[in-house]
């Protein structure tokens, strides 16, 4: 019993303030990107040509970043030579809507918090069924980790359940492969009334690597209807954290 | 047929030997039956046969063994002899529907679109038969493919007794995003990031194999400082990897101070990755030629620090675990899989070594900074829940070691270089030993330099039926702790 309390008193009190304060990410994190049009040279397209998933598309008005398509592999920023691409420290992607990924400057995705009725049955406790459907495993791990103490999902009213009847809604990872789809519509259809939908990841939001193959489909919104899109490869713990904050209306702004 | 070949280097295609299918089996059992590791065994289409290209890796000599034999419909399969080719040969009849006469349970294993031009659509997913115990008081438990967790899908049928699992039949596909397909007739644009993802978890080590396949492909030779990089990352990952497992194991017996401590600590140890490379899972890191990021003197300095921290709190927070008697009466006698089982299946990586099989990729076939710099292989001998989770714990305290050898005499130099065109008609076998085991990648380049085909072994591929095994006899509720013990990747798996 003295050993698990000296223990206890070596690993310290580890939880973050968050959304109060945000911790400091490293410096080579590749968040939120930064796109300036004026820096652009009319006849270059080469952020649009190494992009690997066709995230980047340019027309008359310049080039438009798809953070929903993004992997986040900074390819585009390494391939400009104008520096009209560069990927800056910001975790708050998440948006809700899918038109509101599209980022042509820097501005920040907007999510509209649950109103009314929503938000006085969530916005104090939110059940939520997490469905994996063909995600690699990072989405999951870095969901796995607000479980921990350092993020300490419990706090704030937001809680990972084990059966769909008990939850308000699901979270999705993955690019939903064929052999995922029909659990996946089952596990949403014993969710009761009302229920939330959220797409966390790439391949969730768009199919990620996998777009456009036929052992998948191409992310959560093809098959059911989502409310809550957070973007990334996978997303960062605090980018996933934002993004349910944000939608129960307990965003640090 | 001795082992004649090396591991991570390219030969023409046309000098691996092509067998009668009589000679290809009786090679393969008898090497298999003398230690060696069935690490590959796949079709791809030549003229009208479908060639079975088999890949055998000696540990002991370092050396790998190469065949093929062209088949047509059918062939007298292995595994009645050969029992780690039980798994392989089920893919090969989903994927090409050759029949291997004799296979005593012939059953898709991904439920995946067969890759020949006629074939019909697979049956639904999950829509097969399985084992059944009849007789008085035995009952069936299905579980999954949606499971308790935040963990992937995957389907479980046990046979129960009571409490007791008479069997547990594991049902997977999925996860199957047609990977092998996708990358075959590449390298495209996404190859890289189908690696990345392949198993998310296992991010460095799935990169790692498909650069070494591409280098050697195009005769790169990667820069030291690329190479002690790239080791270091590997490290971290299973460090990450394991740490997380003995808290996850920890969690399952419901002792939470463990749990709670060792789950934080694998985040530390995934934000050392995104110290070099901005990515907790190392992704954008590794690439064929080199890394993209460099350890700059500050980092460096910054990094060992951090490592002696995570190690004071693992030590600290994994001492309490193993001084704790009602947490090892849990761990010791649970989910047991003897050398003998070990060695019948095939199984690798830490499943094997927890039964005192001593293989390690990083020992036995050396590739990279493991040249230079060796990890003495970790092993215990009683091959239960107890012996997974030592193992761990003993290839964290040598991994920190390692990267802290690594970081001490890190060599100068670019940390990356041209890596040109594949060479046409070539094979490559990429090992890398990842956190859970072998990992096994195979290249087969076309006239024009491009993948005429790419096979990829993900460890759990051998270990699922480990797994299997070691549930029998055990009680259904430390189904959670076993499975937990082996942590097997579902993605990985399914591709």
């Amino acid at each position: 019993m003295i050993r698990a309390i000296l223990t206890r008193l070596q690993q310290r009190y580890r939880t973050l303030v968050y959304p109060t304060r945000t911790p400091v990410l490293p410096d080579r994190f590749r968040g939120l990107p930064r796109i300036e049009r004026a820096r652009c040279a009319a006849d270059c397209a080469a952020c649009v040509a190494v992009c690997p998933v066709q995230a980047i598309t340019k027309d008359t008005n310049g080039i438009a970043l798809d953070l929903g398509r993004c992997l986040f592999c900074g390819a585009c920023e390494t391939a400009c030579a104008y520096h009209a691409v560069t990927f800056t420290r910001e975790h708050r992607l998440a948006a809700g809507s899918r038109a509101g990924l599209r980022c042509t400057a820097q501005e920040l995705p907007r999510v509209t918090a649950l109103q009314g009725r929503m938000h006085a049955l969530f916005g104090r406790s939110l059940k939520l069924r997490q469905v994996c459907a063909g995600g690699c495993n990072a989405c999951e791990a870095d969901i796995n980790v607000l479980n921990t103490v350092v993020f300490d999902l419990g706090r704030f009213g937001i809680q990972f359940v084990a059966a769909p009847r008990h939850a308000d809604g699901v979270l999705i990872t993955g690019p939903v492969t064929a052999n995922m789809r029909g659990a996946l519509e089952k596990t949403w259809q014993a969710v009761p009334a009302p229920k939330l939908v959220i797409a966390v990841g790439a391949c969730a939001i768009s199919g990620g690597p996998y777009r456009d193959q036929v052992e998948t489909h191409n992310g959560a919104d093809t098959i059911l209807p989502v409310d809550l899109y957070i973007p990334g490869c996978p997303p960062h713990p605090l980018t996933i954290l934002d993004g349910l904050l944000q939608l129960l209306g307990k965003g640090g702004g | 047929m001795s082992g004649d070949f090396r591991a991570n280097a390219c030969v023409a295609r046309t000098a691996v030997p092509v067998l009668a299918i009589a000679p290809f089996r009786a090679a393969i059992i008898e090497q298999t039956r003398g230690g060696a590791l069935l690490a590959a065994l796949f079709g791809v289409p030549h003229e009208s046969a479908l060639r079975l290209h088999a890949v055998l890796a000696q540990p002991t000599a370092g050396t790998l063994t190469l065949l093929c034999a062209d088949v047509v419909q059918e062939y007298p399969a292995l595994t009645p002899e050969c029992m780690p080719a039980h798994w392989f040969e089920r893919e090969l009849w989903e994927q090409w529907r050759v029949l291997p006469v004799g296979h005593p349970w012939l059953k898709p294993i991904r439920f995946q679109p067969a890759r020949t031009a006629d074939a019909p659509m697979p049956a639904p997913i999950g829509c097969t038969e399985f084992f059944a115990v009849a007789g008085g008081e035995t009952h069936e438990v299905a579980v999954g493919p949606v499971h308790a967790g935040i963990i992937e899908p995957g389907h479980f049928r046990f046979q129960c007794y009571g409490e007791q699992v008479l069997h547990l039949e594991i049902s997977l596909g999925y996860q199957h995003r047609g990977i092998e397909r996708a990358v075959a007739g590449g390298p495209t644009a996404r190859t890289i990031h189908h690696m990345e993802t392949l198993a998310g978890d296992t991010t460095i080590g799935h990169t790692l194999a498909y650069v070494q396949a591409c280098e050697a492909l195009a005769e790169c030779r990667v820069p030291p400082r690329a190479q002690a990089l790239r080791a270091i990352a590997l490290e971290l990952e299973r460090l990450a990897n394991h740490t997380g497992d003995i808290g996850a194991l920890a969690g399952d017996i419901g002792y939470l101070p463990t749990a709670a401590y060792c789950g934080r600590i694998r985040g530390d140890f995934l934000n050392m990755t995104a110290l070099l490379c901005g990515n907790r899972f190392g992704r954008g890191l590794v690439r064929p030629g080199g890394v993209l990021f460099d350890l700059d003197d500050e980092r460096r300095t910054q990094l060992a620090q951090r490592l002696r921290q995570a190690e004071r709190d693992v030590r600290v927070a994994t001492q309490l675990l193993w001084t704790t008697p009602s947490v090892l009466a849990r761990f010791e006698g649970t989910g047991t899989l003897t050398r003998a089982q070990c060695e019948q299946l095939g199984v690798v990586g830490v499943a094997a070594r927890a039964s005192g099989i001593i293989n390690d990729v990083r020992g036995d076939f050396p590739a990279g900074w493991y040249c230079q710099e060796h990890v003495s292989p970790a092993s215990c001998d009683t091959g239960d829940v107890y012996a997974r989770a030592m193992v761990r714990l003993l290839e964290i305290q040598h991994a920190l070691l390692f990267i802290h050898c690594v970081l001490a005499a890190l060599p100068k130099g670019p940390i990356t270089t041209t890596c040109g065109p594949r060479g046409a008609a070539r094979q490559v076998v990429s090992l890398v030993e990842g956190w859970r085991g072998m990992i096994c990648h195979v290249a087969l380049t076309d006239a024009a330099g491009q993948f005429a085909a790419y096979k990829i072994i993900d460890p759990s591929f051998h270990n699922w039926m480990g797994l299997a095994l070691a549930m029998r006899g055990q009680q259904i509720s430390d189904f959670p702790l076993c499975n937990k013990s082996f942590n097997l990747s579902y993605c990985g798996h399914d591709l």
